[in-house]
Formats: C-alpha cells, structure tokens, sequence
C-alpha cells in the first residue's frame, strides 16, 4: 500500500471532504452534498465515515473504531486495519484515549472530551427517506422546514401503538432548525448527543456529511403529553452489572436461555478491572 | 457461560486465507491466467471496462481474475483503483463517425451507404451448446477482406437531410462527471448518459424492456449500432495540438423513435442514444432506449409515471456498486438495533396481553 498518500485519499479530496466538513459544521444538521469516491470497501460498509475519518485524521492521532459498540467485530477490525495500513496511526480500544472514533450503531457509553471526534457511518441520511422516496421532495422539505409529515407519522404511531414505535434512528432536531438522522444509534444513545465532541456523520454512498459542533442543542422529537422515552432492557450487565448501559442479548442455549451484556466493550472491560462484577460472573467464580 | 468473541482478527485473516485458496481453485488444473481471460473472456472483460468506468483490458481481467468471475466485485476492484488515479487532463471528444466498424447495422434501411456489416455477432447464432468446444478444438478462422477504409456515415444524418429527425447540434461544454460532484437533480441529459454509461447492465436492460412492454413506450427502432475502434486525442499544452494517444473499442447505438410532436416540438423522429466501452450491445441498446424514455419532459411528453420516466430513481438505482454495497451490508452485525427492536416489540406484545415475556436465564 505504499503507494497510496496518507490515510488513503489523495489531497484534494481530502480538501473537498474538509470544506464539506466544515459547511455541516457550520449549518448543524444540514446535509452537505460531496463527492464521495469509490473507496476500497463497499459502500454501505462504513465508506462515508472511512472518507470523513480519512479527511480528519493527522499522524498525530489516535484511532478507535466501534461497531455495535465494539472493538472487535468483524467489520470494525478491517477499519482499524485499513488506517492501521494507510495511515499508519496509533490505534486504540479504549475509549478515553482515542482522539478520532469511528463508529456504527453506538455512542460509546464513557462521555466523550472536547478533544475528542466522533465519526458516524451513516447508511441512509435522511431522516424523511421513508416518508418520502424522493431527495428532490425532502430538499425541499428541510429548506422549507416542513416536517409536518414527520410529526404526523410519531403521531399515527401513537394512536396506533400507544407510543412512538420507532426504537433505532430515532429522528432529532438540531438546534430547532433541522430534523436530522441520528444514523441507526439505538434511541438510548439520543440523549448523549449533547456532548463536548464534535460529531460528523458520513454517507458515502448517499454523498452525504453533516455535523454537530459541540455542545449542540439536539431534541428528540416527542409531543408533552408522550415525552422521548430513551428505554433500554430492563436488565444490569450480566458481566459487570452496570445499571445504565446499553446491552446486547446473547442467547446462550437452545431452552431459551439468554444473557444481557454491555454492548460497548471497552466500558465494560474497565468495569470489570475495577472490580465491578455482574450475576455471571459471581456465578462463574462461585 | 458466554465468552466475549475476540476472535474478529483472526477469523478475517483465515477467511481471506480460504477465499485465496478457493480461487486458485485444483491445483492439479493449469492457472488461469490474465492473457487468457483478457483475449477469450472479452465481452465480460468489456463489462468490467464498461460498468467499472475505465478502459484497461489488462486491469479488467485481472479484476476477474481476482473476483472469481464475479463481475460485480471485478467492476468494484476496478472502480476502487480508478478513483485513485491522477487526473492529467481530458482528452478531446471521440469522433464515432470515423470509426473503424466491425459491425454497423441499421434496422430502419435495408442497404445504406456503409453498408451493414453484420461482424462478430450471436445474432444468428443457433443456441445449441457446441460439445467441440469442451474438447481441444483447432484454432479457426474467418475469411477476410480489406477495409475500405471510407468514413461510415451516421444513419441519423440521412434523416436530418430530411429534418425528419430532431437535431443534435454539436455542444462543447465540458459535460459534468458524477465521479467528481455528487449527483444532484435535476440531472441534465449529459450527467444521465453519464450514469446510464456505468450502471448495471441487468438494471438497465431490465428498464429499457419495461418500456418496450408499455410502461413509457417510446417506440424505438434501432437507427444504427456500431463498433469499432475510435482514437482518442489529447490537447498537449506543450505542443500546442493534439496527438493520438491510444485506439478504444465502443459500442454506439442510436435509437430512432416515433414522435408525434407536442406543443414546443413539431412531429418528426426524435433520438435515443448509447454509448459504452468495448463490445456491449445490449447495454447500448439499452442505455439508449432509457435515455429515450427520460427525456419526456424536454420533449413535452407526458409523464405517465413508468419508471423508467423518473429520473431520480433510475439515477439512484443503477449503479450496482452502490447498490451491491448496500444489500449486502445487510450481513453486518446489526445486533444493537435489532435489540432495540425486540424491546419494542416485546413491549408492544406485553400492552396488547400477548404473551408473558419468558424470564432471562440467569
């Protein structure tokens, strides 16, 4: 690979990448059409955030990617791997010391710094995409800030269900200007989006990036009398017991059994290495 | 008790390890190898030059070399080393009226000047499997003749004679390039046959036949198909005039298709138009009859809502990298959300008293 410039991309991309960068962070939540580029990996596979990571990275940083909330998946590893081979910078599982995070699904559980950068990968950008096909009409509808429709289908859902039964992707307002796809981060995670990092959202495939400088005005959409509900199992982590995290069920035989466990790795370890213990490990030790 | 899965690394590189060796295939069977593929695979290599957007025979059959013969993954192999290249410059528009044809047939006159040249063609081949060829058969060859040499003239050029056919007047603007900006609409007819050049070739003929059964019928007859070799120049500052930098084959096709004229356009034929890399007639068939179809609104035509009318969707949908890329994302993990979705319908299920939620194993 040593013929490729750092972090893959050539400059000039990196530049075009950045300018886009900059405009979302500029206008937050706004989406920003850019020219995303075919990259060595499928689109739909994390290539907006790998551009956007590419264009942010300097050999000075150090790089956590999470999907799902871990280090360790599949698809996680051959991110780390790729910059680990084009960039050659410092990679890392923990949380606290990364300065670049990637990520899939998940906002790690340890609150994130001012120096620190979260990049999401985004699949569809567009948080009207299913109400409405087409970009042409949801252009539209952000520039005109028309997110009535939006507001109906939280409504039909609760005449329907009794509540909003949307649980990932959950829709938010920026800033009280636009409606904007928190990316497939489970409605837990919403509430964190107000955080000290700067948060860029990339959609390779759908040549779309917006922003969130930090500390950021970000609102779940909800009505008074049906307030956001940020629910999770109702179950601590059977590893390391933690009350608040968000967990992943495993299923562990074939009767039906089942355990739930913290989905961002990272967090969990270090609960455990200070000593916190959950029902199955106390079980396994006795 | 569960053990956290740490074995990611590892089960890719073993997984990459196996792909390698299922490539190579019995090792007691020869290698295939790239000359191979390049000069008896070609109109799978001409797909891969052509969906993949860059013209190198070698790279391509490499790509299918490397893909197993999946020519999706060989045109994303490609498309992923294109996007790195350094761009010198543009080289001047291609003259397809001084092609050196293989083949040129035209479906609207029986003879015409140029002649019809049928060439290497399976038109009328009979589909029967040829059991010769599972043998070592002697190599064969075909009588030859000497190129004249004449200029082909384009058929839609006798109708314009005639002002029977809408004009296409010359227009030098540098057309956009999808590959540089993002796609945005509305997409004017140069960005479209950019895009409809590069999509999939099963997207596209799947779009041109629907409107062959009616949904947005243009009714085209094939004016003319060509292939041939063209050259392609290029403007040296330094010299101060263009110079002949290399020789590619394209496969061009011109619809003519009935028009009965609308409030701004008078009654006269009007065209479709498609062009691609390397011998690929159905594509260019293809390409040009949706070409044809998306130009409704120009023409005046209604829009009677088929899909191969809507610009957006067919733009959106017919790349299959992007669209290889997100289906099959599908088979990453998607454990944190489908976990949200199961609360919620467990919650749901408990409101409506369908079931009693069966307690964790603790």
């Amino acid at each position: 690979m040593t013929d490729y410039n750092f972090a893959y991309l050539d400059e000039q991309t990196k530049r075009m990448i950045r300018r886009a960068i900059l405009k979302g962070l500029a206008i937050p939540g706004y989406q920003v059409p850019f020219a995303s580029r075919e990259m060595p990996m499928p689109y739909g596979w994390g290539t907006g955030g790998v551009q956007v990571s590419a264009a942010t990275l300097t050999p000075d940083d150090t790089f956590k990617v999470i999907d799902q909330g871990a280090d360790d998946t599949t698809n996680a590893v051959s991110i780390r791997q790729f910059f680990e081979k084009t960039a050659d910078v410092e990679t890392t599982t923990e949380t606290s010391e990364a300065t670049v995070i990637q990520t899939r699904h998940r906002i790690p559980e340890e609150p994130l710094s001012e120096d620190q950068i979260l990049v999401y990968q985004v699949p569809i950008p567009e948080p009207l995409r299913f109400l409405e096909p087409r970009e042409t009409e949801t252009r539209k509808m952000h520039a005109l800030e028309e997110y009535g429709l939006m507001h109906v289908k939280l409504y039909e859902d609760i005449s329907r269900h009794g509540h909003i039964a949307t649980a990932y992707a959950y829709p938010v307002k920026v800033e009280g200007r636009y409606v904007m796809d928190p990316s497939p981060i489970p409605k837990f995670d919403n509430p964190k989006m107000e955080m000290a990092a700067i948060q860029l959202f990339g959609a390779g495939r759908e040549q779309r990036i917006y922003a969130l400088p930090p500390y950021t005005k970000v609102v779940s959409l909800d009505f008074e009398d049906h307030p956001f509900d940020p629910s999770k199992a109702p179950h601590p982590c059977g590893l390391c017991g933690a009350e608040h995290s968000y967990l992943d069920e495993v299923i562990t035989d074939d009767q039906g059994g089942r355990m739930f466990v913290c989905s961002d790795t990272d967090y969990c370890e270090k609960r455990r290495a200070a000593g916190h213990v959950g029902t199955l490990t106390q079980e396994a030790a006795a | 008790m569960y053990v956290a899965v740490k074995g990611g690394e590892r089960a890719i590189e073993n997984a990459h390890a196996w792909l390698a060796e299922e490539r190579r295939g019995d090792v007691a069977i020869a290698e295939l190898s790239v000359e191979q593929i390049k000069s008896q695979l070609t109109i799978a290599v001409n797909r891969v030059m052509a969906e993949g957007s860059l013209y190198d025979p070698d790279l391509a059959a490499l790509a299918m070399k490397q893909s197993r013969g999946d020519l999706i993954e060989a045109i994303f192999l490609i498309r992923a080393y294109r996007t790195t290249l350094p761009r010198f410059g543009n080289t001047r528009p291609i003259e397809t009226s001084e092609m050196e044809c293989e083949r040129r047939i035209s479906a609207t006159y029986k003879d015409l000047p140029g002649g019809q040249v049928l060439g290497p063609t399976f038109d009328y081949t009979h589909r029967l499997l040829d059991f010769k060829l599972a043998a070592e058969g002697a190599p064969t060859s075909a009588p030859e003749r000497k190129a004249s040499g004449d200029l082909v003239p384009h058929v839609a050029e006798f109708l314009n004679q005639e002002g029977l056919i809408e004009e296409a007047p010359r227009d030098d603007t540098t057309p956009p390039d999808l590959t540089r900006e993002p796609l945005e609409l509305p997409a004017e007819r140069a960005l479209r046959l950019q895009a409809l050049a590069r999509a999939d070739e099963g997207f596209t003929l799947g779009m041109a036949y629907s409107t062959q059964r009616g949904y947005g019928r243009t009714h085209a007859f094939v004016g003319e198909l060509r292939i041939g070799q063209v050259a392609v120049e290029m403007d040296i500052p330094e010299l101060g005039f263009a110079i002949e930098v290399g020789e590619i084959t394209v496969t061009e096709c011109e619809t003519v298709n009935q028009f009965k004229g609308s409030k701004s356009e008078p009654p006269q034929f009007t065209r479709g138009y498609g062009l691609v890399f390397g011998q690929s007639e159905r594509k260019s068939i293809s390409m040009s009859l949706v070409d044809r179809a998306l130009r409704w609104e120009e023409l005046g035509e209604d829009n009677v809502g088929a899909p191969a009318q809507d610009a957006e969707f067919v733009l959106y949908h017919g790349d299959n990298i992007q669209a290889t890329g997100f289906l099959e994302h599908i088979k990453l993990p998607h454990y944190v959300d489908f976990q949200s979705e199961l609360e919620l319908v467990r919650k749901m299920r408990r409101e409506a008293g369908a079931d009693q939620m069966p307690e964790a194993a603790e």
